[in-house]
């Protein structure tokens, strides 16, 4: 039996309808766009809750292309990514993953946090980051060239500093490099505004908060407050919640665990509300 | 059964046994009559509570045995030790004459004791000190002092406040303090020369009175500052200070206006001193040391400016490597995001980090960057190696921010804080040790490394899942024949990857006191040399620590290998410049390392100790019984932490203290250190298999 006798199963990708809502900072738009014009494969660096993600969802919009998200992990092998077979009655399916739809379909594939997944989806994420641009399916014995509009992006965060989490040169130097950092306070205030419903003042407050938890990175935690945390306090609030209540449950609680720093976390709370 | 008391004559030579150093062992006559009166198990009590301060020092133990009859009469056997501990923490921390003074205030100790109604500075500082450091974001450290002020780079707060009912309101209080000084520093009070704002007052009963009204006025100005930026913080000033003093409400307007400075402050200041009105009492307010502070401010924005004109130097430099020097080159600071920005040929440029906290620094000072600073230093690449060093052995002579308690065993209590830990990298040789050993040992390496392969984890295949990346054909045609046969076949017909893991980290700790020179140092180094190469194959996380000292005031911990450096040219090279150093402080050492060890997110943690003997350090204070229950005590610590520790010593004269210190099943003891190396790596294995 060859694979074109195989069933095949292929999910369906769809654009994205409404504009996702996203604020600019900088270049990264226009660089963005240059590097889908040219094909060329891109890496999202930042810390996390910084905008990648809805990043790539607003250039997938802007693009009009499908967006297929996979959020790696570290039991994410190259079957997870390309397609495995099924049994169906008595019958042998196979069913593409996410990275082979992608292509397939010529979407925008968004690889979260490419540095957990296991060593062996090299193989596969670096024909398809070269100017081979193809994807080999081993187990089809099938090679897809992916067309013009599939675009491979993949993000990592450098603040995890593990030696086993380092993302490898020979990966990284096939990539457009994209830079992302938490907004300057002002555009800050205007997303966690917008996102979360809330007026600009509370807003201003909120970024405050996350300011002065930014300012405790590497002194008993690790990242400070990030947007979306910002942004999940803001949801809180515009739902009736009291704002320290808020503030509380969604940023200082979501920091860490440990007891004294949630102590200094809850007085950074009680000093902005 | 009750013991006949002791006689006047047996009670002086028990005391003079343990109170011969002390100058007032004149009197020891006298005190041992005093204590004849007492039962026995009093005085064997009063003995032995003695004879433990003694040890810190015999003119405290002399004064617990004279004061014993006194305090006895009102203490239970519990207060009488903590009063006695109390008197030794404050002779640690501030000398005999503090301790005598404490101790000799039984009635302060009872009322602190039934009240338990203070806050103190031990007990807030940790958590003040990182709110302070999310305030502000550059680092303001905090000290105990006589009373609260900051010289701008320390915040002062006094050992103790019970100025309201409850600790929970006197903690408020330090909090509050901690606030207004924070904000003097944030909001600029120390942006004008203030002693030349109060020259006008030369004589101290005026010049007194100028600071306090200055303070005042200043707390005015900046409890609005701290309520307009973090709206809380002014509810807390507020609540702990009630009403402002009727004597500042002409100015509170003024002050509290959003654009007031401290020049209007100074305004304020001169209505009230050509008044000759008095100030109120500065109980909130905290005191102002301008002098001090204008000399810790002038310093820093040296220092700041300094960072910065190199950094910008440094990026001028690079670039002008990089093509011909830089056509276009601006550094300029953008007044609405506050940070500086720095164009290269049109291109922006990132600022190193700790450039970027300098400009925040001067901008908190200053109120803007000076333009001297963004004029770059020469043209020559800016090296880290010019900035003044902020650790390593320029520090080594001052303080240590990095302290631990250390069990005393004479006390049964902690000495707070008595450890000054100093982290340094180990100067890495220059030899071919590394090199040397492993083509000697090659033949064992060689089996080690495979004996090692045996352990590590790999793959397992697990059968017969509903879901892999796989299909199980076993399960597929046995399902198949099910069916066939009319049986319900089984859905699970996929196979499945899993991953064994070890998830274990280890710390090994090397003792590089000055006992270990020659042989044992070798011995040291040719195992970890083994180690390494046998732990690379095992894909463990391991750190390798050096620790070495001279006494508490300077504990050396030595890094080799951290947890994240990989085992590569700069790891070998310092285990080659591993070499004997000092003393054997090992209590300290494990209450670091085990720290450093609980930040790994493995699932085991083993600590792992090379030591050639008992604990020692200079002086007579931790070598024998102290050392070992320390080190026994902080490796209790550790396993309440959830760390196995092990200990390889080489010892020729027996380990007898080794059970004790370690526990049974701990330790191994070598008589001969050749065996060493092929030991180490042998143990390591059985340990974590």
């Amino acid at each position: 039996m060859t694979s074109t006798q195989l069933k095949t199963i292929t999910p369906e990708l769809e654009t994205l309808g409404a504009e996702p809502y996203y604020q600019s900072v900088g270049d990264e738009i226009a660089l963005f766009e240059a590097a889908a014009q040219k094909r060329l494969p891109v890496l999202l660096k930042g810390p996390t809750g910084c905008g990648k993600t809805r990043f790539v969802e607003y250039m997938a919009w802007k693009l009009k292309r499908p967006l297929v998200t996979v959020a790696c992990h570290d039991d994410l092998t190259t079957a997870d990514l390309v397609g495995r077979y099924l049994i169906v009655g008595d019958e042998t399916v196979w069913l593409d993953g996410p990275l082979t739809a992608a292509v397939r379909a010529g979407a925008i594939c968004y690889l979260d946090e490419i540095v957990e997944a296991r060593k062996d989806t090299t193989v596969v994420i670096h024909p398809l980051a070269d100017s081979r641009r193809a994807l080999a399916v081993d187990k089809r014995g099938e090679l897809i060239p992916a067309p013009p509009g599939f675009m491979l992006v993949i993000s990592y965060n450098p603040g995890y500093q593990s030696v086993l989490k380092e993302i490898k040169p020979s990966t990284r130097q096939r990539f457009v490099a994209l830079e992302f950092d938490y907004p300057n306070a002002e555009i800050e205030a205007q997303i966690v505004a917008t996102e979360g419903g809330i007026d600009p003042p509370m807003a201003q407050k909120l970024v405050k908060l996350g300011e002065l938890t930014r300012n405790l990175k590497g002194a008993g935690i690790d990242e400070g407050a990030s947007t979306r945390l910002l942004v999940h306090a803001a949801q809180l609030i515009g739902a009736g919640m009291a704002p320290a209540v808020a503030g509380t449950a969604a940023v200082a609680r979501a920091l860490t665990d440990d007891p004294d720093m949630t102590q200094t976390l809850d007085d950074l709370v009680r000093a902005v509300f | 059964m009750a013991e006949r008391k002791l006689f006047a004559h047996e009670l002086e030579e028990i005391l003079d046994a343990f109170l011969f150093a002390s100058p007032s062992h004149r009197s020891i006559e006298r005190l041992a009559e005093m204590l004849e009166g007492l039962p026995r198990h009093q005085q064997d009590f009063v003995l032995r509570v003695a004879r433990g301060a003694a040890k810190t020092n015999t003119e405290l133990g002399y004064l617990v045995a004279t004061l014993a009859i006194n305090a006895l009469d009102r203490l239970d056997e519990n207060a009488f030790h903590d009063w006695v501990i109390a008197g030794l923490d404050v002779f640690d921390k501030k000398g005999l004459r503090a301790a005598v003074e404490t101790l000799r205030d039984i009635d302060g100790f009872l009322a602190l004791r039934a009240g338990r109604l203070h806050a103190s500075f031990a007990d807030v500082e940790q958590r003040l000190a990182r709110f302070v450091l999310g305030l502000s974001g550059r680092p303001l450290a905090l000290k105990s002092g006589a009373y609260p002020w900051t010289d701008t780079e320390t915040i002062y707060l006094p050992e103790r406040l019970a100025h309201f009912a409850t600790a929970e309101d006197n903690r408020r209080l330090y909090q509050g303090l901690a606030v207004q000084l924070w904000a003097q520093t944030r909001y600029g009070t120390f942006n004008v020369d203030l002693e030349d704002a109060i020259a006008a007052w030369p004589e101290p009963m005026e010049r007194g009175q100028a600071l306090t009204w200055l303070a005042h006025l200043e707390a005015v100005r900046l409890a609005a500052c701290v309520a307009r930026d973090l709206p809380g913080l002014g509810t807390l000033l507020g609540e702990l200070r009630g009403a402002w003093p009727a004597e500042v409400s002409v100015a509170l307007v003024d002050l509290q206006a959003e654009d007031a400075d401290i020049n209007d402050t100074l305004r304020w200041l001169d209505h009230f001193m050509v008044e000759g009105a008095v100030p109120p009492a500065p109980t909130f307010v905290g005191r102002l040391e301008p002098g001090i502070a204008a000399r810790v401010r002038n310093e820093r924005i040296t220092r700041d400016t300094e960072t910065l004109k190199k950094a910008i130097g440094a990026l001028k430099g690079a670039a002008g490597k990089r093509h011909a020097p830089p056509n276009d080159f601006s550094a300029e600071l953008n007044q609405e995001t506050g940070e500086i920005e720095v164009r290269v040929d049109g291109e922006a440029v990132k600022l190193p980090d700790d450039a970027r906290a300098a400009a925040q620094s001067l901008l908190q000072d200053l109120g803007q960057v000076p333009p001297e600073a963004l004029t770059p230093a020469g043209d020559a690449p800016w090296m880290p190696d010019d900035r003044p060093k902020q650790g390593g052995e320029t520090l080594c002579s001052g303080d240590s921010e990095i302290r631990y308690d250390e069990w005393d065993y004479h006390r049964n209590a902690y000495r707070r804080a008595w450890c000054h830990v100093f982290v340094t990298d180990v100067k890495p040789g220059e030899g071919s040790f590394v090199r040397e050993t492993k083509t000697r040992y090659a033949p064992f390496i060689h089996q080690i490394k495979r004996r090692f392969e045996a352990v590590r984890g790999e793959d397992r295949i697990l059968g017969r899942q509903p879901d892999g990346e796989e299909i199980d054909l076993d399960a597929l045609v046995e399902a198949v024949n099910d069916r066939k046969s009319g049986a319900e076949p089984s859905a699970r017909l996929f196979c499945r990857r899993v991953r064994n893991e070890r998830s274990l980290a280890a710390m090994f700790m090397i003792d590089m006191s000055g006992s270990t020179k020659g042989w044992v140092n070798d011995a040291e180094r040719e195992s970890l040399v083994m180690l390494c190469e046998a732990l690379e194959k095992l894909g463990d996380a391991y750190a390798i620590y050096g620790f070495s000292g001279w006494t508490r005031k300077r504990c050396d911990i030595y890094r080799i290998k951290s947890f994240t450096d990989a085992y590569d040219d700069a790891v070998r090279a310092r285990i080659d410049g591993i070499e004997a150093k000092d003393y054997t402080r090992m209590g300290v050492a494990i209450r670091h390392l085990s720290k450093l060890l609980n930040d790994q997110p493995a699932r085991h943690k083993l600590l792992v100790t090379l030591s050639d003997g008992r604990p020692d350090d200079f002086g007579d204070e931790y070598r024998g019984t102290y050392g070992v229950e320390d080190t026994r005590r902080a490796l209790q610590e550790a396993r309440e932490q959830g760390i196995r520790s092990y200990c390889i010593t080489i010892d020729r004269q027996g380990a007898d203290y080794l059970k004790h210190m370690m526990g049974p099943a701990s330790y191994t003891v070598l008589d001969d250190v050749k065996k060493l190396p092929l030991k180490v790596a042998d143990i390591y294995r059985k340990l974590t298999v």
